[in-house]
């Protein structure tokens, strides 16, 4: 027993370094010879992998951070309060994340402080930078008192409590913003984003989504870490997500078959195209399998039912904002694109450096509440973390 | 100084490449032939079957890049022509990805990259002179001048030769018209023209959200700010009556 985790263990760490070392090389290659040279980028395909993925999936799936916040402060469900921290942080990192890849996608990072005094209120563009700006120092500020904790600063700990309700009305309120504000970025072309995809409804989609998809994020985190510490896993918790999950699934699709009609696209469905067919998969994974194993009892009140819905969830999600940003802009672009293994690198290299960042703080800080008899929920992430053989104490 | 306009008559384009090699010169860019728009070739003329087209910025009315740029990068002059300033870039490439014509180009390989396109040649114009793409066309197949007489006068070669030229012209009326304009004898789509843009400007759509921003602050922030009080007041009424139970119970206990 002790000898095969101890295998999977270096496994992983091998892993994570070997990755590591490529993806420094291909930021350094990046910053030395320019975007053409890591990149599958062009001039009529100036978007690619990391906007797609790292940018536009990071937002996403950071969502959980801003869900919880609400139901446990606005709506003042205290017993999901275990699992505030754990989220948080996880939104936090995911945030800085996201920056360190728009630094890297940046034509010129140096100047990324331009967006603060060069206003262009009409630019989504400038509405997104903000968003990013001011969320990523809200979750600083609610994950702050994890580190202030740990210093015992009594007092600035004293004022951040103070200012609680505040911070999370903000919190939700920029997340709300930046969230839809991702998918009004794709407002702009009308006739470069295929018609499934592209609609004025664009940022109530993105809105809707990630909200659901916070709460998958959620139920996903809390299953692998109980497998991995080998708790008891807080089923009631999760079954009251799992119940709101389904309605904002069936919301969605609702939503969907209305704008489909007010635009007169069904003729769409039956034509034979790659889009048409990524289109069934992503509904399919994204909204319909998800939405009937929730509503399913059974499987709802099973761990695995509600982990598998989840991770299917999740799935979908990915698949929806690649076909938004990449597979749906392809053919009005009047172009293809198939990101260069540097691409991928750097974005496997940011998310390795995510699960080493949480395993880090989940070390030295309180991120989990240690007392209570009431299980406490940790993330997969700690349990990933532990596989790359970082020291995770409980 | 009044809007400006280039008048294309794709009927008389010949193929000849001056345009495009005058602008190379005007702009001191390297002197290498391109037959695709490039950081290095803000304008090229294209063979579409026995046409030739020419492609530059279109220099949008209502244009998309200075409406999406986050740092207001773009600017449009009086003269109707769309102006990067590299100096407040930051890299984005949200005019690339938005501009409906595909016309920005990108420093791919450069550490320090800038966007390049069709400046107009503002500086000449601003001198009364013609940009120098149009001052090398033999043929008079690109035309400059002031915005309206330049549309009358496609106007009036379309009336005047109904039956050569289709009634279409490309810009008019595209994504809210443009300063660049073209006639031809053939279909614009049959052309390569994206014949799909509609006629009403992109920035109008991002608008229609980012206006409703305030509304949703507003709405969003007052209806959490109720939620929290109402579950609060709850939470509180509840310990409140829980502690004058206990106050009962130890009364009568007395
Ligand atoms: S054609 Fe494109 S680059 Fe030129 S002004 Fe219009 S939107 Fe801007
Ligand atoms: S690439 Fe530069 S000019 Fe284009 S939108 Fe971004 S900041 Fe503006
Ligand atoms: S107007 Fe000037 S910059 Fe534009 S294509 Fe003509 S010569 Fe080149």
């Amino acid at each position: 027993m002790k000898n095969s985790f101890f295998g999977k263990l270096t496994f992983w760490k091998v892993t994570a370094i070997i990755i590591l070392i490529i993806a420094a090389y291909a930021v350094i290659v990046r910053f030395t010879y320019g975007l053409g040279a890591v990149t599958n980028l062009k001039d009529e395909f100036p978007w690619g992998l990391w906007i797609g993925f790292d940018i536009l999936c990071g937002v996403g799936l950071a969502a959980g951070g801003f869900t919880l916040c609400g139901i446990v402060y606005i709506f003042n469900i205290k017993s999901f309060k275990p699992i505030v921290r754990p989220a948080v942080l996880t939104a936090f990192l995911g945030y800085l994340l996201v920056i360190a890849a728009l630094l890297i996608d940046l034509g010129r990072p140096y100047r990324i402080w331009h967006a603060i005094i060069m206003w262009n209120p009409r630019s989504v563009m400038f509405e997104v930078a903000w968003c990013v700006m001011l969320y990523t120092t809200v979750l600083a500020l609610e994950f702050s008192p994890a580190v202030l904790e740990k210093l015992r600063w009594k007092f600035p700990l004293k004022i951040i409590k103070s200012i609680t309700i505040p911070l999370v009305i903000l919190g939700v309120l920029l997340s709300t913003l930046h969230q839809s504000s991702l998918g009004s970025v794709y407002l702009i072309v009308p006739s470069k984003l295929y018609a499934f995809w592209y609609s004025p409804l664009l940022p109530v989609f993105f809105f809707l989504s990630a909200l659901t998809i916070g709460f998958a994020m959620v139920i996903i985190e809390s299953y692998l870490s109980s497998r991995a510490f080998n708790r008891q896993l807080e089923l009631p918790l999760l079954i009251r997500l799992g119940q709101v999950m389904p309605v904002l699934l069936l919301v969605q699709l609702v939503i969907k078959i209305i704008d489909f009609a007010n635009r007169g696209i069904f003729n769409l469905l039956f034509i034979p195209r790659t889009e048409t067919y990524l289109f069934y998969f992503e509904i399919l994974l994204a909204i319909i399998i998800p939405m009937l194993m929730l509503f399913n009892k059974k499987i709802r009140h099973s761990r695995a039912g509600l982990f598998y819905a989840s991770l299917i969830a999740v799935l979908g999600f990915i698949l929806n904002r690649m076909n938004v940003s990449i597979t749906g802009m392809e053919a009005g672009s009047g172009t293809s694109y198939t990101p260069h293994w540097m691409e991928f690198f750097i974005t496997l290299g940011i998310v390795t450096l995510g699960f080493i960042a949480f395993s880090y703080a989940v070390k030295y800080l309180n991120v989990f509440e240690k007392s209570s008899e009431q299980v406490v929920a940790e993330s997969s992430v700690v349990n990933l973390a532990k596989q790359l053989g970082l020291q995770v104490d409980k | 100084m009044g809007k400006k306009a280039i008048l294309i008559d794709i009927t008389k384009c010949v193929g000849c490449q001056q345009c495009a090699i005058a602008c190379k010169e005007e702009n001191n860019l390297p002197d290498i032939e391109e037959t695709k728009l490039s950081a290095t070739a803000y304008t090229v003329v294209e063979e579409r079957g026995d046409h030739y087209v020419r492609r530059l910025c279109m220099h949008c009315n209502e244009p998309t890049c200075v409406s999406v740029c986050p740092v207001g990068a773009f600017d449009k002059t009086p003269e109707g022509a769309i102006i990067y300033n590299e100096n407040k870039c930051i890299g984005c490439r949200y005019c690339m990805m938005a501009c409906p014509f595909q016309v920005p180009r990108y420093e791919w390989n450069s550490t320090t990259p800038r966007v390049q396109k069709c400046r107009m040649c503002i500086e000449r114009i601003q001198t009364g002179d013609i940009p120098a793409c149009v001052q090398a066309c033999e043929t008079g197949a690109s035309q400059f001048g002031d915005y309206y007489q330049m549309l009358q006068q496609a106007h009036q070669a379309i009336k005047n030769e109904p039956d050569k030229y289709v009634n279409h012209i490309y810009g008019e009326k595209e994504v809210g018209g443009t300063s660049v304009l073209y006639i031809s004898d053939v279909p614009f789509e049959k052309l390569g023209f994206k014949t799909n843009l509609g006629t009403m400007p992109l920035p109008d759509l991002t608008w229609e959200a980012l206006s409703k921003i305030p509304s949703v602050v507003l709405v969003g922030g007052t209806l959490l700010y109720g939620i929290w009080w109402i579950t609060n007041r709850r939470k509180e009424v509840a310990e409140f009556e829980r502690k004058i139970k206990e106050q009962e119970k130890e009364s009568k206990e007395d």
